[in-house]
């Protein structure tokens, strides 16, 4: 096996295989699981119904993020402030008895390390290099940027994973997305990822474990890597990686579940072979030219739907494809755009900074960057910060950042999902624009009727400024 | 979960790309802490449209739907599963699914197939006249009245589970051995893999 040349992903893939059935379905290790409330009580019910364990509790870690109000979470004597809806309530309340009721860690909404679970996974060094990542969300893809294998599972997989910690798999294809040359002054790693997208389309990884490959990610900070690895599920894949360096290595460093002392000198020793061998074949490769990205914006219902800041909203006519040409009438009527309008004459009645796609450290520095000594326009009716958890926001309030938000107008709130979903109280209303950080456009996602253009940080900030879309170039 | 061995019924023609997760059940339907009764949810905001399928007296009860490439796209949420399957749905047809959304089905005894865009336009014509569509898992075909016949791959582990409704929790578990033994050499070789939340 040594002697033939495999990608990073097969590597990792080969280092879990306990065994290959027959008919080449693998059985394949989880070195890590994160669980949040909405995809696990239904798992956690059929393994009581079962009498079935926990195979390895310390390899779970539980986050509640979906469900819970981004508002105070004590109130001023220190206590816990209910949650009123009660489904929420009953469903945080079923994670907080069944994760310490099966030996799992759990972490409270009122602990400073709560946050959205891919933020707190690889701030915990809970996620790490080389490691198969799952959770009972689409995005756990984020934690590629570490050079983990980490995906999405459904809740009966949640189960599978917990009695067993292994999972049922096929192997996916290696894909490689290579990006040459260096992004302009001004373009971050959601308008490239967002440029991906909207090149290889919604489906385009379908099938495949994207690598992204090239000295743009080399040059990435890990939470630049987190962010591009994050949104690889909107292209279709179902998992994307960045090889693992010493930027990786440096962010890890004396993480509170990374390894220590001799263990972390022989996780870094492991680590360094987890790259591409050269000679390795990918089943599919696309080059990206970086100097073709600009700040990018989604105009549709679909994260395929992306033009650069300065283009205009699509015609139907223009594609090519029949169904695409259905699909784009419909999401044009959705977000009550007309064609051939200038993105950047596009209101914004509302702006969200956050999302485990963009709430991290320095998505809350690009964001103050453009808005520093600057205010949200009139129009913009609402406008909220919320980091990615409550370690990100303690470092945020120790830079000054809240100040720079709460003077431009912005909310600064509690860590969790928040607006990125619409599951708890923050929603976007029914016919409102949204420049949102988060991950996905679709319809209703954000609130039912809420429409959604998805941009990076800077690039909200700079809408909340001109109260319309705009290039945040022009800002800074 | 039910077997499945042959679907015969009548098909629902939504031919639609791209219907993500959240377009088959949106987020307010997720706060359950149980499987049952989202089939109320299911396809919400494309019911409110007056006129569309899953409304439509002729494709009532209809156990096949027919979509367009990049079904189930999105959320990895299983209530997407559940919804379909309170709703009757047993077969779903479209030239590509969602990774993710295509093992949550199989899981729930709702068998995905794959056809080329093509063969789902010819069956979206034959479901949109109201006629019966066969769907065989043993034979891997789609047939219908006019002697269409369209063969489908499946990844056999899934046809097998399909076909005898099999808990794959149940059959991992019985390789509780193999599991072990890679866990003991992982112990040994790579210690901090396996310390996980116990490491802080």
């Amino acid at each position: 096996m040594a002697s033939r040349p495999r990608t990073l992903y097969e590597k990792i893939w080969d280092a879990h295989v306990v065994e290959t059935r027959d008919d080449g379905t693998a059985l394949i290790y989880i070195d890590r699981h994160l669980v949040h409330e909405v995809t696990s009580p239904q798992a956690f019910e059929a393994l009581k119904v079962a009498g079935r364990p926990v195979r390895r509790p310390e390899l779970t870690l539980a986050v509640p993020d979906h469900n819970l109000p981004t508002t105070a979470r004590v109130d001023a004597s220190g206590k816990p402030v209910p949650i009123a809806d009660p489904e929420s309530a009953a469903q945080l309340a079923a994670l907080e008895v069944n994760a310490p009721a099966f030996g799992i860690r759990y972490i409270p909404a009122t602990a400073k390390e709560q946050g959205i679970v891919h933020v707190v996974g690889p701030e915990q060094g809970f996620s790490l290099p080389g490691t198969t990542i799952v959770c009972g969300d689409s995005h756990t893809a984020c934690h590629g940027g570490l050079g983990a294998l980490a995906f999405g599972i459904g809740t009966s997989e949640v189960e599978h994973v917990l009695a067993t910690q292994t999972l049922l798999l096929q192997q996916s294809k290696p894909m490689e997305v290579r990006v040459e040359g260096d992004l302009g002054p001004g373009v971050s790693a959601k308008d490239l990822i967002l440029h991906i997208i909207g090149t290889i389309g919604a489906a385009g990884g379908s099938g495949y474990v994207i690598e992204y490959r090239g000295k743009v990610f080399e040059a990435m900070t890990l939470e630049e890597r987190l962010t591009v690895c994050n949104m690889s599920i909107e292209a279709g894949a179902r998992a994307g990686l960045i090889a693992p360096d010493d930027t990786t290595f440096a962010y890890l460093k004396g993480r509170p579940m990374a390894p220590k002392g001799a263990e972390w000198d022989a996780a870094v020793a492991y680590w360094r072979t987890l790259h591409t061998d050269d000679g390795a074949t990918f089943a599919k490769s696309v080059t990206i030219n970086a100097a073709d990205v600009e700040p990018s914006v989604t105009w549709g219902t679909s994260p395929e739907d992306v033009v650069p800041i300065g283009g205009r909203v699509p015609h139907p006519g223009d594609f090519a494809d029949e169904s695409k040409r259905v699909a784009a009438q419909k999401s044009l009527d959705y977000m009550g755009l007309t064609p051939g309008t200038p993105m950047t004459q596009v209101p914004i009645e509302n702006v969200f900074i956050g999302s485990c796609t963009n709430s991290r450290i320095e998505d809350l520095r690009a964001a103050a960057a453009v808005l520093k000594g600057r205010h949200k326009a009139d129009n913009v009716r609402w406008a909220i910060v919320v980091p990615g958890s409550g370690l990100v926001k303690a470092m945020a309030e120790d830079e000054g950042l809240d100040k720079v938000f709460t003077d431009a107008g912005f909310e600064w709130r509690e860590p969790g999902c928040s607006a990125c979903l619409g599951m708890n109280p923050d929603k976007v209303p029914p016919g409102e624009r949204c420049a949102s950080t988060s991950n996905r456009n679709f319809v209703g996602r954000q609130g039912p009727g809420a429409r959604t253009h998805l941009v990076s940080p800077a690039m909200a900030a700079a809408a909340a400024v001109a109260g319309r879309l705009a290039d945040v170039r022009e800002l800074v | 979960m039910q077997p499945l061995t042959r679907v015969e019924g009548r098909a629902i023609p939504l031919g639609l790309k791209n219907v993500d997760t959240d377009i088959i059940i949106p987020a307010k339907w997720l706060k359950t802490i149980s499987r049952e009764g989202l089939g109320a949810g299911a396809f919400e905001v494309l019911r409110a449209e007056p006129g569309n399928v899953f409304d439509n007296p002729a494709y009532q009860g209809a156990p096949i739907l027919i979509a367009g490439d990049n079904y189930g796209c999105g959320s990895s949420r299983e209530h997407a599963a559940w919804a379909m399957l309170d709703l009757g749905i047993r077969v779903v047809i479209a030239p590509s699914f969602s990774d993710i959304h295509s093992g949550n089905a199989v899981k729930n005894g709702i068998l995905p197939v794959v056809l080329p865009q093509d063969a789902v336009d010819r069956l979206l014509e034959v479901a949109r006249e109201g006629l019966e569509i066969t769907v065989d898992l043993e034979a891997q075909t789609v047939t219908t009245p006019y002697q269409d016949r369209f063969a489908f791959e499946i990844d056999p582990f899934r046809k097998h589970c399909l076909l005898n409704g099999l808990d794959e929790v149940g059959l991992t578990m019985a390789r509780g051995e193999a599991i072990g033994g890679f866990e003991a050499q992982r112990t040994a070789a790579q210690p901090w893999l396996m310390r996980g939340t116990a490491a802080a």
